[in-house]
């Protein structure tokens, strides 16, 4: 806490200074990595044959320090929109499209910094790949942990990120994909009666692999991003955080028009809080 | 059809050979430069006398004779390429005959000779003609052995020759090419050798074929009166014949084109088979001796193992045969192997031969066969010649 | 009666590996007439228009007539072997590492000679034979004689077998193991007596019927290759590429959009991705540890096979981008059977016509069954071919591109929207 000295600008308030320089490895916060490292073996979503088809991840290489480019390596890489860890915009479902500031290039930073519930449905989904979070259980949680305050990330910890065998992770079989996530439910009272920035799991979608035989059909992008509100997918680490107090930072890339984007997404977690 | 003109007074002198090198790093250039040097000088002529000129070479590309013209420092009046294997001798003959008798030349040489390199006789057979590389050479790329190998099975089993009988010529040959200095094989032969040599081209075996190597050979043309007046021994062309894809609808080769033109050889000579002295065949595989033999008149068609049987073949034999050796024992050095005869008879009939002498020889016969350009030798020619 | 090609034994590793060499592959323009019937299993000679008389070898005018009007016609290459040897020396590597060579001169009924490798079955000379057309290591015609009666083996003739591509006791990369089309393949191949069959799959998270049947053959192994992901593709180059004998691509993105019918190129992007840089990327990767096992002995490296589409001949408009992603992969192959040539690999292109899948459903039959283009890909590998149009409509399209490829063009614009 330097005083200000005589004629030069105001400093910055005094707490945020503490948690920056809590940032460089002091035991005032820990950073959690709730990113999956982008590679051409990360499982994109599965469409039917017939639709348009959302790309995994590539990379072509330009040049390594060879002949195609003597002093440097970098590569030409290709993705959906909706590949890896990834952040949805309200333009990308039907629901949200006349939003106003639904893309990626108009939405307001002050949303990419923003807290965290973490509800852990580990066991459940284990037990369960088809495991539906209702208000029962939000109901639950909030008896243990309190209201669920408005503008939140609501994160859905099932462990599905240690599922590390892509088949695995897929959970694919003759009638569809088998991954858990919210009923509608659910979804509509985090909606409406919580006001929440957005849902976040650690599948392949933020709705349950069998979504489509829902009413609505992908309750979760239908109601949330019919809302102007945001979706988190692929994460993981989320055994790692605290089901309240951690800080989400997640910042998708600036596309014109876009309706998602892979990002790098962390928390920040005070370092007294361990994980939930 | 009208008779042919009659080669009166043409005459051939001067026999030149640049001894056989199994290799050399020389290129046909040298060779037949050196024929060329040899054949003036053993003429006691100026080169400028020379104004004819034929010439037969494999490994002569990119140049042809014109090349060799400047490459010589020749001016000529004359200019022949002849590209027709072991017929070129003879085919230079014809065509240098008419020339010195319709005094568009005077003195022709006429020289054949070739390099060979390591790799010389496969790069001539890989591109030897379009019909071999389209349909012969990508059958086992054997060359004249394959080829020779066709002509020689089919004749065994049409007319029942024994190796034997191929043996009995190659033997008697090597025999003449032991007296000869300039032959290449100098061991002698014995027909238990040549039976049981290693196969290179079912049924030929190692003695049934010639060794490639590089070497000239040379001869002057001219009338009578100039060999004379530069005091020259010659011998004299007496009748010359060619024939060139002669009965093509036969199956397989077991008749040369001589035989649609050895009555008119003789004729035009006005001597007979009986009358021939010795005879220096085309020798490249034993087997075409036999279609020369029978081709020229000398036992009929079908006829030349027995021929074989009743003879022999040394050159004091009672058919003296290729009293050098032969190609098969003197050495093939390229296009110069149909020129070698043609030396070889030059020698005889001016009583300046080199090793096997043939007793009171007046009348020797050359015959020349080359160009197997698919299945079959394309060119064949023949002549008599008779001493001075 | 010939033994047949008996199970190799394993390779000395302290040995250094035979290089490729070739038999000589200069022809003559016109020679090469015989390539191109050859290139699809066809004995063809030129035939006199004006006089009828049959031509050999290859020519520019009538050896009997001198017409100019000469056709290339197919040939039932009838006739007697009047003589032949056996060749014990060789001017050319690949014919002198390989000694001894039977060959001889046939007299075709049709009236021209021929000059042959003549098949270990044929008896002594005289006798009748017929005369097949095969390809050589060059990729150029020749010509081989063989028993006048029955259906030719080559495979059995151990200097001939080397014109082949015998599946028999080689190692085989099928791309794509798990389409239907892909299934039948390796299920063909097997039956061949292919010792090892790499099974490629991509996106394991897809099941697919049949497939998980594949583990009970016994030369089967499933790995993964995804052709869009060089990452993939190099990581298997680099694990099993040293042992591959045959590759065979059956990768295929098939899509049923014209141009008009599908907005972006999203689709189209994908059809290019697998058809033609899935083809680039194996290319990259296999071709060339394939190469240099061209000449590894009996169970050399030996064959590459596309599967495309009789489409990439004509484009078929309703099928628009994909018939340009299999036409893009037609050319591509083209250039990989230049460089594969080199080392004597013979690339074999596979051009079927609507196969009875869920993307010709709209197609009305003829179709080919996978199991009948599967056969198609074992017997143009156990034959002396390139080109290979399994199928009546594959030979329907084949002659009218070959008789007007204007008019064949029309003719598809039919269907168009």
């Amino acid at each position: 806490m330097n005083a200000a000295k005589k004629g030069e600008a105001t400093t910055p308030p005094t707490d945020l200074r503490a948690i920056l320089s809590g940032v460089i490895g002091s035991s005032g916060v820990r950073l959690v990595d709730l990113t999956q490292t982008l590679s051409p073996d990360f499982p994109p979503i599965v469409l039917p044959p017939e639709m348009g088809q959302s790309r995994p991840f590539r990379m072509e290489e330009i040049s390594r320090y060879d002949d195609r480019g003597p002093g440097w390596y970098w590569n030409n890489v290709s993705f959906g929109e909706h590949t890896g860890t990834h952040f949805d915009a309200p333009i990308h479902w039907i629901s949200g499209r006349d939003r106003p500031n639904n893309s990626l290039d108009t939405l307001p930073i002050e949303h990419f910094i923003a807290p965290a519930c973490v509800i852990d449905c580990g066991a459940e989904a284990s037990a369960n790949a088809d495991f539906l979070l209702t208000v029962g259980h939000i109901a639950a949680w909030e008896k243990q942990h309190g209201r669920i305050p408005a503008g939140s990330w609501v994160l859905m910890r099932t462990d599905w990120s240690k599922r590390t065998d892509p088949v695995a992770y897929q959970n694919l079989d003759e009638t569809g994909q088998h991954t858990p996530g919210p009923d509608p439910d659910c979804v509509r009272l985090l909606v409406n009666e919580r006001d929440v920035l957005g849902f976040g799991t650690e599948t392949i979608g933020t709705d349950a692999g069998q979504a489509a035989h829902f009413a609505p059909p992908y309750p979760c992008h239908y109601y949330m991003h019919g809302a102007g509100k945001y979706g988190l997918q692929c994460l993981c680490n989320l055994d790692r955080l605290p089901a309240t107090g951690a800080l989400i930072v997640a910042a998708p890339l600036k596309i014109l028009g876009g309706s998602g984007s892979p990002l790098r997404v962390f928390a920040i977690v005070p370092a007294s809080r361990g994980s939930g | 059809m009208p008779a042919r003109a009659a080669y009166d007074d043409v005459v051939l002198a001067v026999p030149v050979t640049i001894p056989y090198v199994r290799y050399s790093i020389k290129s046909a250039h040298w060779f037949l430069g050196r024929a060329m040097a040899e054949l003036i000088a053993a003429a006691g002529i100026p080169k400028a006398r020379i104004d004819g000129l034929a010439v037969a070479s494999f490994t002569l590309a990119p140049d042809t004779a014109v090349g060799l013209t400047q490459h010589l420092g020749l001016t000529l009046r004359w200019l022949e390429h002849v590209p027709m294997g072991g017929a070129s001798g003879i085919v230079s003959i014809r065509r240098a005959a008419r020339a010195v008798q319709s005094a568009d030349a005077e003195i022709v040489a006429c020289i054949a000779g070739d390099t060979n390199h390591t790799d010389s006789f496969r790069r001539n057979t890989a591109s030897f003609s379009q019909f071999s590389q389209d349909a012969v050479y990508p059958y086992g790329s054997a060359g004249p052995n394959a080829s020779f190998a066709f002509l020689t099975d089919y004749y065994m089993r049409t007319y029942g020759a024994q190796r034997e009988d191929f043996g009995k010529l190659c033997v008697a040959q090597r025999n003449n090419a032991l007296k000869n200095p300039l032959a290449l094989l100098k061991k002698p032969l014995t027909l238990d050798q040549y039976l049981n040599a290693r196969l290179v081209a079912d049924p030929l075996r190692l003695f049934d074929c010639v060794m490639p190597c590089a070497g000239a050979e040379g001869f002057l043309v001219m009338r009578r009166g100039t060999a004379e007046h530069l005091g020259l021994r010659y011998a004299r062309l007496m009748g010359a014949i060619e024939r060139h894809n002669a009965f093509p609808d036969d199956p397989v080769q077991y008749r040369g084109g001589w035989a649609l033109d050895n009555e008119a050889l003789y004729e035009q000579a006005g001597v007979g088979p009986d009358d021939i002295d010795f005879v220096e065949t085309y020798d490249d595989y034993p087997v075409i001796n036999l279609l020369q033999f029978e081709g020229l008149g000398f036992c009929r068609e079908g006829e030349g193992t027995a021929f074989i049987r009743a003879n022999t073949f040394e050159a004091t034999g009672t058919f003296p045969l290729n009293t050098s050796g032969g190609q098969l024992s003197v050495g093939q050095a390229g296009a110069a192997g149909g020129h070698l005869g043609i030396i070889e008879a030059i020698r005889q009939l001016t009583g300046e031969t080199l090793g096997a002498r043939v007793p009171n020889a007046r009348h020797g016969l050359v015959s020349g066969f080359g160009m197997i350009n698919y299945d079959r030798g394309i060119c064949s020619g023949a002549a008599v010649l008779a001493a001075a | 009666m010939p033994e047949p090609a008996t199970q190799p034994k394993r390779k000395n590793p302290v040995l250094r590996t035979r290089q490729p060499t070739l038999p000589p592959a200069s022809r003559s323009r016109v020679a090469l007439g015989l390539t191109a019937a050859a290139a699809r299993g066809r004995l063809e000679l030129q035939v006199c228009r004006d006089c009828g008389a049959v031509q050999f070898p290859p020519r520019e005018v009538c050896r009997t007539c001198l017409s100019h009007r000469l056709v290339w016609r197919l040939q039932d290459g009838r006739g007697e072997l009047l003589t032949e040897t056996m060749l014990r020396n060789a001017q050319e590597l690949f014919f002198r590492e390989r000694l001894p060579w039977r060959v001889g001169i046939i007299h075709l009924d049709a009236g021209v000679n021929v000059i042959a490798f003549v098949h270990v079955s044929v008896g002594a000379a005289p006798c009748r034979v017929h005369i097949e057309a095969a390809l050589d290591r060059a990729g150029q015609a020749v010509l081989i004689a063989v028993p006048e009666h029955g259906r030719l083996d080559l495979s059995q003739d151990p200097k001939l077998r080397e014109m082949t591509c015998d599946p028999r006791s080689r190692k085989i990369l099928v791309t794509d193991g798990k389409s239907a089309l892909g299934q039948a393949v390796v299920r063909a191949l097997a039956e061949a007596g292919a010792e090892r069959i790499w099974i490629g799959e991509a996106e394991r998270w897809k099941k697919a019927p049949g497939f998980e049947a594949l583990r009970e053959l016994p030369q089967a192994m499933i790995v993964p290759l995804d052709v869009t992901d060089g990452n993939s593709v190099r990581e298997l180059a680099g694990e099993i590429g040293a042992k591959v004998d045959i590759l065979v691509n059956t990768c295929d993105c098939h899509r049923t959009f014209s141009i008009a019918s599908r907005r972006g190129v999203e689709t189209a992007q994908l059809e290019m991705d697998v058809n033609y840089f899935g083809l680039l990327r194996l290319a990259q990767e296999f071709g060339p540890v394939i190469k240099a096992r061209a000449a590894d002995g009996p169970t050399s490296a030996v064959a590459w096979v596309n599967m495309l589409s009789i489409f990439a001949l004509s484009n078929y408009p309703t099928h628009g981008t994909y018939s340009a992603s299999k036409a893009a992969a037609f050319s591509l192959s083209q250039a990989l059977r230049a460089e594969l040539g080199q080392a004597g690999v013979r690339v074999i292109n596979i051009f079927p016509g609507p196969i009875d899948d869920e993307w010709d459903q709209l197609e009305r039959p003829p179709k080919l069954s996978p199991s009948g283009v599967a056969s198609a890909v074992v017997e143009a590998l156990k034959g002396s071919v390139e080109d290979v149009y399994p199928g009546d409509v594959a030979q329907d399209w084949l002659a009218r591109h070959l008789d007007n490829p204007k008019g064949l063009e029309r003719e598809l614009s039919e269907g168009a929207q």
